[in-house]
């Protein structure tokens, strides 16, 4: 198994990359006219969980964008998932 | 190194990808029923699509000498409309002892809608019924959790089913651990944006060890990679691990798995 040392050897470069990508998109979405959305709101509540210290942050992230209802729906109104719920 | 691709949707690829597959050393490919990327006008449709499935595509992957299997099914999205959904499954038992047919597949949910888990377990019965291996898709994005949920509280009150002839595709962080828990095989898509990456796909092979656990691509007509396996084979190699390790999980796992159908020649 590789070292903290030989994973950032590795892929410090791609995650920062990943980083300053998202915080461009911050920067854009804010630059814009017109309001944001939940999907926006599930972004920002979503980011705090990078800096917790726990060993599942991956699973948190996807926790946080997920529908955490249990009871199937009647009919779906549309057929594509939007990423975050509402 | 030899592998299988236990999940692409090669209707919506043009040959080149199987030509692509072929030099990347890719020796099987299994074919999921699923959606083409509108909803069909009639049941006609899925009988010609069953054709496809069954008849030309195992013909055109073996131009490439790449052996091409199928599974069938009226897919989640199209499941919604119940009445449509038996007219199309009234039609699959005519086609599954074709000699490339495995299983029922893709079946699963898309919004977790009451009518998808009625076709869905509909299917497993079928399934149960002719001893047939299912495959099971997962919603997309937010969806997932739940949908992996309720399908699982469909499955346990199967009491008939053997879960080792059961996968779950396209788990990520948040449901791997139920559907490993619950017995059944789980399947990690390598897909652009919306499921695994292949570093995500690596992280969790080492944390729930290898059993039980596939890779695929899931390759169909969206922004997709086709040798989305070898190229998580390549980022295994990079991240140490042995080249027995990598072959168990991108070749002997799916055979495990496939070998369940008498049709499977590896």
């Amino acid at each position: 198994m590789p070292s903290k040392q030989e994973l950032l050897d590795l892929q410090f470069i791609d995650a920062r990359h990943k980083l300053i990508d998202l915080a461009a998109f911050l920067d854009r979405i804010d630059r814009h006219p017109g309001t944001d959305d939940f999907r926006y709101a599930a972004l920002k509540a979503a980011l705090p969980i990078l800096l917790t210290d726990r060993p599942d942050r991956a699973r948190a992230v996807l926790d946080a964008f997920s529908d955490h209802s249990t009871e199937p729906i009647p009919k779906a109104t549309f057929q594509g998932a939007l990423g975050a719920a509402r | 190194m030899k592998y299988i691709e236990p999940h692409a949707h090669m209707v919506s690829r043009t040959t080149d990808d199987y030509e692509k597959l072929a030099i990347a050393g890719c020796e099987i490919l299994c074919e999921p029923a699923f959606w083409a990327g509108f909803d069909r006008s009639s049941a006609a449709g899925f009988y010609d699509y069953f054709r496809q499935l069954t008849d030309y595509e195992p013909k055109r992957a073996a131009k490439f000498g790449i052996k091409h299997y199928c599974w069938l099914c009226i897919n989640p999205k199209e499941a919604d409309d119940p009445g449509f959904a038996r007219e199309v499954m009234a039609i699959i038992p005519q086609f599954l002892d074709c000699p490339n047919v495995l299983g029922i597949g893709e079946i699963g949910l898309n919004k977790n809608t009451r009518n998808e888990l009625a076709i869905f377990e509909e299917h497993v019965q079928l399934a149960l019924d002719r001893d047939l291996p299912i495959l099971i898709h997962t919603p997309h994005l937010e969806d997932k959790l739940k949908g992996t949920r309720l399908i699982l509280d469909s499955l346990a009150a199967f009491s008939k089913l053997d879960r080792s002839k059961v996968i779950i595709d396209h788990v990520e962080e948040h449901t791997i651990s139920h559907v490993l828990d619950a017995g059944y095989w789980a399947g990690m898509t390598l897909y652009p944006q919306s499921k695994c990456s292949p570093n995500r796909a690596i992280d969790m092979l080492e944390i729930y060890g290898t059993e039980r656990l596939w890779m695929n691509s899931a390759c169909d007509w969206g922004v997709s990679d086709p040798l989305a396996v070898p190229r998580c084979m390549l980022e295994m190699k990079k991240r140490q691990h042995t080249a027995a390790a990598i072959e168990q999980i991108v070749y002997h796992n799916p055979r495990q798995f496939l070998s369940q159908s008498p049709k499977f020649v590896s």
